[in-house]
């Protein structure tokens, strides 16, 4: 089973060479721990930044320049910095490549929940609607089930939704899996973690074909 | 050269009145107009819809006016960080209108330039695009939405001239480009003041155009929301 920073770890392997990438809030922002060093990757913040570096060092901090977490950052070589509907524009456009961000549940088909649990929850949605009803090409990074054991894969979702059949992959602590047409397809197994672990906890409709391998980290 | 160039606060805030909707730049706590903010909590206008990506957190931005009960309505994309707009919120004393960010971006930028509405993907399907107009192009769902309406716009810049030429620093740039000319009256404040001739025309990021009344802010806190650092080795 994989802990926060493995499933960054994971997600990381999907960047490639010359993406734009826009993480968003919790175990996405791991992911830019892990991006291999040999390649050009430029990471977004909606808030009005590309090239978004590491953390600054301590006493140079700049309450001018954070990411949409409200986090002090740095920026990089070649950074640059935009007003949020020129941030928008990129994100809409398409003309960001990578989009990873968390969940409270997704379905089947695509769907997606994670901004509002009614009378629970009400912090609202951010960037998340504009980024998941655009973007090309999602990964949602997040626990494969809730804190209470339930599954967060699920054949319809609970919560208000944030985008429609929009989520292409996910990986959790336990897999890594696509959605297809007829459901969560199967694609990797989480170091010692079973096909049957994986079966006990999604509960909308897993296909599983062959020999399902353990995850290469 | 048309000078914007205004005294003070008092002056550049001069004409809000209760029940007006008021646009607020800045991200979090980024880019804030702290002095405008101040003087409508000195003011005491009450009744107000507020037009701001974010709420402020208890003690500081906009949490200064839910503070004193002065807003009757927030249009935000998040509103997390800020226990007090929860609890008006849930008790139905504050209405809240949640839109997503890009969109909201974009409905401050549409009446800026001009435009009475637009289509976008985000949001359809989901509790956001109830009972608007939804439409498809080239085979994919877009909803309609409508650009603000507002009477003034209260921006920050890092440095502006008498003439409201502005330019921004770092993320603090984010929600006020969009304001600036989206509303009657556009209110600039900026942490240095310059004389006209000195900023490079090239450099500008917001014309003059956009900007009604301009005035040197002070005292900046710039509070920082969430601090994270990492040691040196």
């Amino acid at each position: 089973m994989l802990d926060k920073n493995g499933i960054a770890k994971r997600i990381a392997k999907e960047v490639q060479d010359g993406f734009y990438v826009n993480l968003g809030i919790g175990i996405p922002t791991l992911v830019a721990n892990f991006v291999q060093e040999d390649i050009s990757v430029e990471f977004q913040s909606e808030n009005g930044v590309l090239g978004m570096g590491p953390f600054p060092f301590e006493g140079e901090e700049d309450a001018d320049i954070i990411n949409a977490g409200k986090q002090t950052i740095t920026t990089l070589k070649g950074a640059s910095f935009f007003d949020s509907a020129t941030s928008f524009a990129m994100i809409r456009g398409q003309h960001v490549d990578l989009t990873i961000l968390g969940a409270m549940e997704v379905s089947e088909n695509g769907d997606i929940a994670n901004w509002k649990i009614p009378g629970k929850m009400v912090k609202g949605m951010g960037g998340a609607m504009d980024l998941v009803a655009s973007a090309e090409n999602i990964i949602v990074a997040m626990m494969h089930t809730n804190r209470a054991g339930a599954s967060k894969l699920l054949k319809k979702c609970s919560l208000p939704l944030t985008g429609v059949g929009c989520v292409k992959k996910i990986v959790t602590n336990l897999a890594v899996l696509e959605i297809v047409p007829d459901g969560f397809k199967l694609l990797e197994r989480a170091p010692g973690v079973s096909v049957e672990d994986i079966k006990k906890a999604t509960e909308g409709t897993l296909l599983i074909e062959g020999e399902i391998p353990e995850m290469n980290l | 050269m048309i000078k914007k160039l205004v005294a003070n606060v008092q002056q550049a805030v001069d004409g809000v009145q209760d029940g007006m909707t008021l646009m607020l730049g800045g991200f979090g706590l980024c880019g804030i107009p702290e002095n405008a903010i101040a003087e409508l909590v000195r003011l005491e206008v009450s009744d107000i819809t507020c037009i701001s990506n974010n709420a402020g957190v208890d003690d500081f931005g906009l949490g200064l006016l839910l503070q004193k009960k002065q807003i009757r309505k927030m249009i935000s994309s998040y509103v997390g960080e800020n226990d007090e707009f929860e609890r008006q919120m849930l008790s139905g004393e504050l209405d809240v209108e949640l839109t997503p960010q890009g969109t909201l971006a974009e409905k401050c930028r549409a009446a800026k330039a001009g435009f009475p509405a637009f289509y976008t993907p985000a949001g359809y399907g989901t509790e956001v695009a109830e009972g608007k107009e939804t439409r498809e192009f080239n085979g994919k769902m877009y909803v309609l939405e409508n650009a603000y309406k507002a009477d003034f716009a209260f921006v920050k810049a890092w440095k502006g001239d008498e003439a409201g030429n502005l330019i921004f620093k770092g993320t603090a740039r984010n929600f006020n480009p969009c304001m600036c000319g989206a509303a009657k009256i556009t209110v600039a404040e900026v942490e240095e003041l310059v004389p006209a001739g000195t900023l490079d025309p090239n450099q500008i990021h917001v014309p003059g155009i956009f900007v009604k009344r301009i005035f040197q802010g002070k005292n900046y806190e710039k509070r920082i929301e969430q601090r994270t650092v990492r040691k040196k080795d």
